[in-house]
């Protein structure tokens, strides 16, 4: 396939789908796709055939359009999925099967004015989509729609280059790990680059477990091309010839969506031995975890792959020179890769024009918890967690306040409401006793216990604690009873006294990260709202 | 490679030593009659790091590291004991008494376990951190050999020195946290494993009582692990 | 005329050998009772903890009723509270019943275990059985641990002078849990 069979092949679908008078976009992410979503495409598809409809509308399935729940208090009436009518560019809301009838005799005449949801509000125009520029625009089972939104051209033209270009290209963009620890991804793929050894691997972290986070999961269900086009210009950029994807065993949909992404994509010539006709090959292997938390950490992720146990090896030395079987290996999270085809696309310069000084680009984010608006959303850095609460996320429902927003999930920290005028860049959620974390952000309002919340994320990091160390092994479980102590009103002062110095002790004696960050959320809930601990302690000194 | 045969000169302790390069700091120091406490590195055996007792603090590393996987470099600048550290490795063993059930006055290696000299060379007396006294099993089916876990620490000296030494590769771990646990084969009983030698080399390194002979009363099980620097010597350099 | 220090051993639920290494002592007790007035214990006459003790050893761990009120009351009426032994430091053998309900340790007790009469109602003096055997300093504060089962005499006699110098014993490498 070459870059004019390429373009040929986009602009074939694109004027294939302008011949089409309407196009109706279902969403089939996680959220809609529980609420029926497949139902309703096959509704839609039947009532189109019905009105003869036949080449004049087109139903077709998207990846998360976004706005998962739009929460104004008390129980939905009706749960339904999200549904995009093109050109009018309609969202309609909380549609199910039995609105299929309605809504396509109602395309090209007056909308379904009870299930418009409005488009100009701040949840979809305060956003800057990059990572999900494609997402809900293409089907993610058919490749050729993702070719017709320009897919697989960056990979194409990066192959142009030669592989230093293109990781000049993204050290310019300032782009940083996108998986929590935000290290530099253009020093990441140098050094592997660099490593000596003829080879290499590159694999895809798509382990996402954080409690609350599905941002991941909407970019591999709703836009695996993207993340496979990245995979395969890193492994151009660095020198590999195989690739992983390590999926959570929880998201058998992408595991599927994924897997015929690289069939489609294989049949293409876009992946597999001689990619668009070059001498390069890449090719990527799907490999699906088993249900540990800790199999995110990437030596414990490689460890998995090669059949081992999950557990993390001590670091140095570190995967880009001694990674899996051995190999010097780019492990990279799946929104990080997700970067990579616009950047190429457009240039480092243009991405690190967005953001902040040190933390470039944007972030991806699920946003949920105490909030109206609740779903998967992309924002420049910088932004303030304020507009994100209550501009975007259309602030607290029930009548409540903002107490807290929660970034890092198990491994990070509570920002009080007191602070929302922080932006959220790296450096300023870590100065706030925070992180970025992957993107789970949990707003918590006034009926919300800190301590709970606390000993909530002790509770799981104890469950996913592997064992090999004992700091976290034995601490966590140490950490979790105080918790439990404490937040059930039969804590003392030296409960939490103990409390403290075990979260220091486990926080730098641990192997690996999950130890690390474990004691994360009661630190931080200590810091900004130490007087709700101290309110449930006991008087008595007794220990 | 060229750095494995350079010596690096670096400081422990405020001491300057000179050591071969690719060694690690646990090596050099106890060549220098530093000794840092280790529990589940085994002279012998690969290295893990997970006990976390040998960690040692680098001058202008922001994290600990553990001194038995990590390598020298030159100008290094290590300190292994301070009274955070000597704090660090208190907890550390406290966390391990305290795990399972630890009864040192009955028990076959009382006066010759590893977990018990460290609280004494650390000066340990009490354990703050509450008991959890969990029920967990003994496994009494091999003919010769008891496993209880009651005793066991998790170094997995065992699942190494089977691996790498026997080569039968009968011991592993299953589960996970704090719920991890050895087990022969695919957890099968011990007497019924079908890959066990019965060389008893686990036996010999385990630190604890965990792993025993049968037939012992308290304080009876010394062990013996000259036979593993020998046949690491006899591997590495021939007859 | 400043009174000379009281003394007081206290032995909770434990096998009694660590009051055994204490008589261990031998002719240093004759000096022993010169310096101090042992003022209770399974050792002398009293019936009841008197107040104003300046150190009291404890042998055993808190297994029962009984056991845990009377710690309460040694512990609010004593300066220096010493754990004395590994049932009083760890728990050691008593708490190897914790991983078992109360009612099966007794069905094993006298039901089980019992030739004659088997059967588990107890008159009024036989205290409960508490859910779980701790050790002393997981129910009141502890001021000196000292591990051992027994601590040899050296070692409680060494204890003793220093306490009754003034002085926090830095128990560490005299002695150890099993020794």
């Amino acid at each position: 396939m070459t870059p004019a069979q390429l373009a040929q092949l986009a602009a074939a679908e694109r004027s294939a789908a302008a011949a089409v008078r309407h196009e109706v976009a279902v969403c089939t992410g996680g959220s809609c796709g529980s609420a029926g979503a497949a139902a309703v495409v096959e509704a839609l598809a039947r009532e189109a055939g019905a009105v003869g409809g036949g080449g004049n509308i087109r139903v077709k399935g998207v990846g998360c359009l976004g706005l998962c729940r739009q929460q104004r208090g008390g129980p939905p009436e009706r749960v339904g999925v999200l549904v995009r009518v093109a050109p009018e560019n309609h969202l309609y809301a909380d549609i199910t099967a039995e609105d299929a009838p309605r809504l396509v005799r109602s395309l090209g005449r007056a909308p379904l004015l009870e299930r418009l949801v409005d488009t100009g509000q701040a949840f979809f125009t305060r956003q800057r989509r990059i990572v999900l520029e494609t997402c809900g625009r293409v089907d993610p089972a058919r490749i050729e729609d993702y070719i017709a939104a320009g897919g697989y051209a960056a990979l194409l033209k990066a192959l142009e280059r030669p592989p230093t270009e293109v990781i000049a290209e993204v050290t310019r963009s300032g782009l940083r790990g996108r998986g929590g620890a935000g290290y530099p991804t253009g020093l990441k793929w140098s050094t592997v680059a660099k490593a000596r050894g003829s080879e290499k691997y590159v694999v895809c972290n798509a382990d996402e477990g954080d409690p609350g986070a599905f941002m991941d999961r909407t970019v591999l269900e709703g836009d695996p091309h993207r993340v496979l086009e990245g995979m395969a210009i890193a492994a151009w950029a660095v020198g590999a010839r195989h690739g992983y994807i390590y999926c959570r065993a929880e998201y058998p949909q992408a595991i599927a969506r994924l897997r015929t992404a690289i069939r489609q994509a294989e049949g293409h010539g876009l992946l597999g031995p001689a990619i668009a006709d070059t001498p390069f090959g890449f090719r990527v292997e799907v490999r699906v975890g088993a249900g540990a938390f800790v199999c995110g950490e990437e030596t414990a992720l490689l460890a998995s792959i090669e059949g081992g146990r999950g557990t993390p090896r001590p670091r140095p030395p570190y995967p880009a020179e001694h990674g899996l079987f051995g190999k010097p290996t780019l492990i990279n999270n799946v929104e990080t890769f997700a970067n990579i085809p616009a950047i190429v696309r457009e240039g480092g310069a243009w991405l690190a024009a967005i953001g902040t000084d040190k933390s470039k680009g944007t972030k991806v984010f699920s946003l949920a918890g105490h909030v109206v608006n609740t779903g998967v959303i992309e924002v420049p850095m910088g932004i303030t967690l304020r507009e994100i609460v209550f501009e975007i996320g259309g602030g607290i429902p029930n009548g409540r306040q903002c107490k807290a927003v929660q970034t890092g999930g198990p491994s990070g920290g509570c920002i009080p409401a007191s602070h929302l005028d922080t932006p959220v860049d790296y450096e300023s959620l870590v100065g706030l006793g925070s992180i970025m974390g992957s993107g789970g952000m949990i707003v918590m309002d006034d009926s919300t216990s800190m301590v709970e919340v606390a000993r909530f994320f002790m509770g799981f990091s104890m469950k996913e604690s592997c064992g090999k160390c004992v700091p976290c092994r034995v601490g966590t479980v140490h950490m979790h009873e105080l918790l439990s102590r404490i937040a059930g009103g039969r804590g003392t002062a030296r409960d939490l006294a103990l409390l403290e110095e075990l979260c220091d002790m486990v926080r730098q004696t641990s192997l690996c990260g999950l130890g690390m960050a474990a004691p994360s959320p009661v630190l931080s809930t200590l810091r900004w709202f130490r007087d709700e601990y101290e309110a449930r302690l006991l008087a008595a000194a007794e220990g | 490679m060229a750095e494995d045969l350079a010596v690096s000169t670096l400081i422990i302790d405020g001491r300057d030593v000179a050591a071969e390069g690719g060694r690690t700091i646990l090596e050099a120091a106890r060549e220098h009659g530093i000794d840092i406490p280790t529990l589940c590195f085994l002279d012998g055996l690969s290295a893990v790091g997970a006990c976390r007792l040998c960690l040692v603090a680098i001058e202008g590393a922001p994290r600990l590291v553990p001194a038995c996987t990590t390598r020298i470099a030159e100008g290094m600048v290590v300190t292994t004991s301070s009274p955070r550290l000597a704090a660090y490795r208190r907890r550390i063993v406290e966390f391990l008494f305290s795990e399972r059930n630890h009864v040192c006055a009955v028990c076959v290696v009382n006066g010759h376990c590893d977990l018990q000299a460290l609280a004494t060379r650390l000066g340990l007396t009490h354990v703050e951190v509450p008991y959890r006294w969990p029920t967990v099993p003994v496994d009494a089916s091999h003919e010769r050999f008891l496993l209880d876990h009651n005793r066991c620490v998790l170094c997995t000296r065992c699942v190494r020195v089977c691996d790498e030494i026997e080569g039968a590769h009968t011991w592993d771990v299953r589960g996970r946290g704090i719920e991890a646990r050895v087990i022969t084969d695919l957890d099968t009983p011990w007497g019924h494993s079908t890959t066990c030698t019965g060389c008893g080399k686990c036996v010999q390194v385990c630190p604890t009582g965990a792993l025993a002979h049968k037939g012992r009363a308290p304080g009876e099980m010394v062990k013996a692990r000259d036979f593993l620097p020998y046949l690491r010597r006899m591997r590495e350099h021939g007859t | 005329m400043t009174r000379r220090p009281r003394l007081a051993t206290v032995w909770l639920d434990g096998c009694s050998g660590c009051h055994m290494s204490f008589l261990d002592l031998d002719e240093r007790l004759l000096a022993l009772l010169e310096r101090v007035d042992l003022v209770y214990g399974p050792l002398v006459d009293s019936k009841e903890f008197p107040e104003d003790v300046d150190v009291t050893l404890v042998e055993g761990a808190v297994s029962t009723r009984d056991d845990l009120e009377r710690i309460h009351c040694i512990r609010a009426r004593t300066r220096l509270l010493v754990a004395l032994g590994d049932c009083a430091v760890t728990g050691n053998v008593p708490a190897l019943r914790n991983r078992f309900p109360v009612p099966v340790v007794l069905a094993r007790a006298y039901v089980e275990n019992v030739a004659r009469q088997p059967g588990t109602t107890f008159d009024a003096e036989v205290p409960p059985l508490l859910d779980q055997v701790r050790p002393v300093h997981q129910v009141v504060p502890v001021d000196v641990h000292v591990p051992g089962c027994p601590p040899c005499a050296d070692t409680i006699a060494w204890v003793l002078d220093e306490v009754l110098a003034g002085r926090r014993p830095a128990v560490g490498t005299r002695t150890r849990f099993g020794a």
